[in-house]
């Protein structure tokens, strides 16, 4: 599945021993792989491979993250790997949506690949839909976490320290029976597969998620990487607002479209 | 979402399917509810028919040598690049055919038969005579996304790769075209290029701007 990019003199493939795996899930609104975006392009991380998958839809363009005529020409595809190891940081971005049936054989591979890599840890970026919020959710912070049971042991303090809000689980028969609880995550993609597939295999994953709509999901790509930033100190948070901190890269221009024609006025 | 009539409705996720909808496992009710359906197929028709949608692609290559060496391969995608090669490039003195592709989609569906017409759907491949390292491929015919990895693997899988040099040429709406002005003071059509960085030789024309992207068959 992962491809190392070919840096040339014969290079071995990177080692990830130890590392946090940070992925997003193709989620509504496409919130986690914005974060995703803004983390790549702040951190102006080295791509490192790819995955070689018939699991998402074929796409390709030239480098999203380009600041200059000179990095500009370099071709990227729907999922690439980033590497930081001074942060000891691996990314993985998914850029397009997944096939149908593929869901399950791309989960399957993906946890393969990460014990296989010996990564640490997992953390994916999802989102929600908030129209299915209830009552008690409506109210309060937006944002959501989740543990495997492997991490909870290790981090489960931190969250308690941060005042994070751990994801409810709801009634698996709402009006009929209120007691049998089940985990549902709405327009989470992948990310419920993800998880319950990484409590049974022992995997440390944590899951960040946002409540949110379709729409212009800028602002809710900027609150879910700051939520992350709490806890992983990707950057330096010490000014009350770290909004400006993140940069925004050069694929997000022309979101909604190209320049009106003049006629129209 | 509500829409400007006041209705509320339920707007498509640009994330696709939600997983959990695609991915529900079928319950002991679901499997006695698909046999019944298909004792009730059988006893009606009178002999088993399954209607299997078969989304496998075939490529069935009429030349004798196999694998095909190949130094040029040379793919065009759609209706007009299609017709462009028909236009510019084929003839039957200098070209020879050597496969076809096999497949069928909601889209559309393609035979085994190298005689087609123009309006057709189909997916040929061509011999130069002269070279018969030169491979030539036109695919009028849509490849699904989830056959699109298959085309590739069976299609690459068949080639003896010698310093292969591979040109995809392919046609997108202006409209899709992301840039600062309005599409409609554009000068079109016009030419956009992507390439590898093992590609050293000169390109034609301007590379593709962000943010645009290729997808389907082209980008795979």
């Amino acid at each position: 599945m992962f491809v190392p990019c070919d840096r040339g003199g014969g290079s071995a493939a990177p080692d990830f021993k130890g590392f946090t795996l940070l992925m997003p899930a193709v989620s509504v609104g496409n919130v986690g792989q914005l974060a995703i975006d803004l983390v790549i392009s702040t951190l102006d991380m080295t791509k490192v491979g790819y995955f070689y998958t018939d699991c998402l839809v074929p796409m390709v363009g030239n480098n999203p993250y380009a600041t200059a005529e000179e990095n500009s020409m370099e071709l990227s595809i729907n999922a690439e790997v980033y590497s930081l190891p001074s942060k000891k940081l691996v990314v993985l971005q998914i850029r397009s949506p997944f096939i149908k049936n593929k869901y399950r054989p791309f989960c399957e591979t993906l946890l393969s690949w990460v014990k296989s890599s010996k990564c640490a840890r997992v953390v994916l970026l999802s989102s929600s839909h908030a129209y299915q919020r209830d009552d008690e959710q409506l109210l309060g912070t937006p944002l959501r976490y989740l543990l495997t049971p492997d991490l909870e042991k290790a981090v489960g303090g931190r969250m308690k320290e941060l005042n994070w809000k751990e994801m409810e689980k709801v009634a698996a028969y709402p009006g009929i029976n209120n007691t049998d609880k089940v985990l549902h995550i709405p327009g989470g993609g992948i990310t419920k597969l993800l998880f319950t597939e990484s409590c049974s295999e022992g995997i440390q994953m944590a899951v960040l998620l946002k409540f949110c709509s379709e729409g212009d999901n800028i602002p809710d790509a900027f609150v879910l990487v700051n939520y992350l930033n709490e806890w992983l100190q990707l950057i330096k948070s010490e000014v009350s607002t770290v909004w400006s901190k993140w940069k925004i890269p050069s694929s997000w221009r022309l979101l909604f479209g190209n320049g009106l024609p003049p006629a129209l006025f | 979402m509500a829409t400007f009539f006041g209705e509320v409705v339920v707007a498509p996720s640009r994330a696709g399917l939600d997983e959990e909808e695609e991915a529900r496992e079928e319950t002991p009710e679901d499997r006695e509810i698909r046999r019944e359906i298909e004792k009730k197929r059988y006893r009606r028709r009178g002999r088993l028919r399954l209607e299997i949608r078969a989304r496998e692609v075939d490529v069935l290559w009429t030349c004798a040598e196999q694998p095909l060496v190949c130094s040029r391969f040379i793919v065009a995608i759609g209706r007009n690049a299609a017709a462009f090669l028909s236009s510019f490039i084929l003839d039957s003195v200098c070209w020879e055919v050597v496969g076809v592709v096999k497949l069928w989609n909601e889209w559309c569906r393609t035979s085994s038969t190298t005689n087609v017409l123009p309006t057709d759907s189909f997916c040929l491949f061509y011999r130069l005579i002269a070279d018969p390292t030169v491979l030539l491929c036109q695919c009028s015919c849509y490849v699904a996304e989830d056959q699109q990895f298959q085309w590739l693997e069976k299609v690459f899988g068949s080639m003896q790769k010698k310093g292969l040099q591979v040109t995809i040429l392919s046609t997108c709406p202006v409209a899709d075209y992301k840039t600062q002005e309005s599409t409609l003071t554009l000068v079109s059509p016009f030419l956009r290029a992507l390439k590898t960085k093992e590609f050293q030789e000169q390109v034609c024309c301007p590379l593709l701007e962000q943010p645009n992207i290729v997808r389907d068959l082209p980008a795979a």
